[in-house]
């Protein structure tokens, strides 16, 4: 009778590790613009993501879980983006959410998550997302403060001492032209022109002539394609001598085509490290990691890849790395807190209570445009 | 920089774009004129001058001139199929129908184009280099010399055709009264088709033009569209000097207003002076009430 109660004992035991070494599964949600006016970032977000998943449960999945992954698109649309959240928390039952792509959807979905228990890690730029922080809200890309404070630091290392603004009027370009000011007042740097352009403009001599008339020692323009490569155009063309420096929104070859090599020639930017990983050192801690992005991603979709694909990268590492304190949402979210000095593709991610982001300045490095094509600035 | 010298490069940098504004402002006129239609896909002409054109230079590899003609005819092409299926069969062609269906022709276009050539933005070269050429302590490009002299060849010509030949004055006689145009034997469709062709042609020309400076991508026709409309306006719809004169006029408020007011109101104020204009002097600013057009 002793006998069969110790067997009875021991099954028991067995079939409850058993069970714990099989770990259950985890179920990932993701929200991306794949469609509409933001595809450009959901599209690679959604590959990439898409891809490490494969290859993850591939070797057996992560961390002893395998995963499933949910991914639906916003198209870009804030109302979809609730929609779809509430969707993959109380239909799909996912414990943590990859997404959204743009600032506006995030700040939707935030009520949502908070609400619900279920970290969030955007993969959205605003600063408002993580600032100040909400307790289960995340995000991978810097803010733009940070491309904002390596340009003024460079302009400080050459001496120059005022600046003049040239911003584009869409969300990128007057967050980035707050940040901008505020920036310069703190770097003790005097901002002598502040001028803006409209997203379709097609000619800023204008502006610029304005800004030749401010006597600046540097012009600082912030937009996205194709607006800053007509300011590079525009500035060759009224034979402006003073620096430019242009936005990490335009840290791409395309940026340096569109604009025209002898234009772009001396341009100076802040750059993620994904575009520009073959002229960092062998020692740069995230050159293995970048490389290795790089080649998988070219191989799976036969294009380059992104620094927004890049964020959905980040995004898989946070979570795998957070696994490490356990697989429930709440768990997740303490994990995610927890992290730090885990070297990614934007850069290397330190959290904190009081950090959700986690991103310092070695998230980009200040690069100039050399023949066409970059070179580590000095 | 002194403050003359500075004006001195806002005039010539808003003559330039003013005359972008112009040229594209004149297909608005030329169909209005035959047909009393406000062609609001003329935009998308421009657009796909500028998309054809880069596709005969990337994917057909043809040499640049080749290219351009290429592109107008492919464009008119267009233009003249936008006619026959959508304008065309129309029962009763009030103008407001005309109008909305060109608005939806301008998205499907539109739509199309971002389908098949995606949604980046691309450089074409200039025609003859980016060396700036200094006028005064002002600079231009050589590039904006080319879009002055087509403007100046595209009125001249347009002026002559609708004054000195038969088919000219026939689509003039077809705007003034249709059922009147017809009575006397003129073949009012195939006038209006021919309108359709013109524009067509021109606007694409004007896309190729100036896509050297303002680059070209599937959503380049809105704005510059409507920034033509607004010269056909201040010039009262007029094929002419008109409308040039609205676009240069347009183009110079704006760059003065950049420069010396604030580049935040730069497109405020290019539709404030469209509203003040349709309020106080809805015939334009160059011409009398009630007088012929052209």
């Amino acid at each position: 009778m002793r006998k069969f109660q110790i067997l009875v004992l021991l099954t028991v035991t067995f079939l409850f590790t058993a069970a714990a070494l099989a770990a259950e599964p985890l179920r990932i949600g993701a929200l991306f613009a794949v469609t509409g006016p933001a595809s450009f970032l959901g599209e690679p977000e959604r590959n990439t993501l898409e891809m490490l998943v494969k290859e993850a449960n591939a070797k057996g999945g992560l961390r002893g879980h395998k995963l499933e992954l949910v991914v639906y698109d916003t198209q870009g649309d804030a109302t979809k983006a609730v929609q779809l959240a509430t969707k993959l928390i109380k239909n799909d039952k996912v414990s943590v959410i990859i997404g959204p792509s743009t600032t506006g959807e995030t700040m939707a979905v935030i009520p949502v998550v908070e609400k619900e228990k279920i970290p969030l890690i955007s993969c959205a730029a605003g600063i408002k997302i993580t600032d100040p922080v909400k307790k289960f809200v995340f995000k991978t890309p810097a803010n733009d403060h940070v491309a904002a404070e390596k340009i003024f630091n460079h302009m400080a290392a050459k001496k120059q001492k005022s600046v003049a603004l040239l911003t584009v009027t869409d969300g990128f370009g007057s967050s980035g032209r707050e940040q901008l000011k505020d920036m310069a007042k703190k770097k003790g740097i005097t901002v002598v022109a502040d001028e803006t352009y409209g997203p379709k403009d097609t000619d800023m001599t204008a502006q610029l002539t304005k800004i030749k008339g401010s006597k600046a020692d540097a012009i600082i323009c912030w937009g996205t394609n194709p607006g800053p490569a007509i300011v590079t155009r525009n500035v060759k063309q009224l034979g402006i001598k003073i620096q430019l420096y242009q936005s990490h929104g335009v840290a791409s070859k395309k940026y340096i085509e569109l604009a025209g090599n002898e234009n772009a020639e001396g341009v100076i930017l802040p750059a993620g490290k994904l575009a520009i990983y073959d002229k960092l050192k062998q020692s740069d801690p995230q050159y293995k990691l970048l490389k290795e992005y790089e080649q998988s991603y070219r191989k799976a979709y036969n294009v380059e890849a992104s620094t927004f694909g890049g964020y959905a990268y980040d995004s898989f590492l946070l979570i795998s790395e957070a696994l490490k304190k356990g697989s429930a949402p709440e768990q997740l979210r303490d994990g995610l807190e927890g992290i730090r000095k885990m070297v990614s593709v934007s850069g290397i991610y330190s959290m904190s209570p009081t950090e959700h982001n986690g991103l310092d300045l070695s998230a980009f490095e200040m690069v100039k445009i050399v023949n066409g094509d970059w070179e580590i600035a000095k | 920089m002194e403050l003359a010298d500075q004006i001195a490069q806002y005039l010539v940098s808003g003559l330039s774009t003013g005359a972008i504004y112009a040229l594209i402002g004149i297909g608005f006129a030329i169909i209005y004129n035959s047909t009393d239609i406000i062609n609001f896909a003329q935009g998308e002409l421009v657009m796909l001058g500028g998309m054809f054109t880069l596709f005969s230079l990337n994917v057909l590899h043809l040499p640049l001139p080749l290219a351009i003609l290429f592109a107008v005819a492919a464009a008119t092409a267009v233009g003249v199929l936008f006619e026959r299926l959508t304008i065309r069969p129309l029962k009763s062609p009030t103008p407001l129908a005309l109008i909305i269906i060109t608005i939806g022709g301008s998205i499907l276009i539109r739509g199309i184009t971002m389908m098949i050539g995606g949604k980046d933005t691309h450089a074409i070269p200039a025609f003859s280099g980016s060396e700036p050429i200094l006028i005064g302590t002002a600079t231009i490009l050589p590039q904006h010399l080319w879009i002055f002299a087509l403007t100046a060849l595209a009125i001249t010509a347009n002026k002559l055709f609708f004054e000195y030949t038969i088919t000219g004055k026939a689509m003039r006689a077809c705007a003034v009264n249709r059922r009147a145009a017809g009575l006397v034997g003129i073949d009012v469709k195939r006038m209006v088709l021919f309108s359709f062709a013109i524009s067509s042609a021109l606007g694409s020309l004007a896309g190729i033009i100036v896509a050297p400076l303002t680059m070209t991508s599937y959503d380049v026709g809105i704005m510059l569209g409507l920034k033509g409309f607004c010269a056909a306006i201040i010039g009262g719809l007029s094929g002419g000097i008109g409308t040039v004169l609205g676009g240069l006029l347009l183009g110079v408020l704006e760059s003065l207003g950049a420069g010396l007011i604030s580049s935040g109101y730069k497109d405020a104020i290019a539709f404030i002076i469209l509203l003040l204009i349709l309020f106080i002097r809805p015939q334009g600013l160059f011409t009398k009430a009630q007088t012929e057009r052209v």
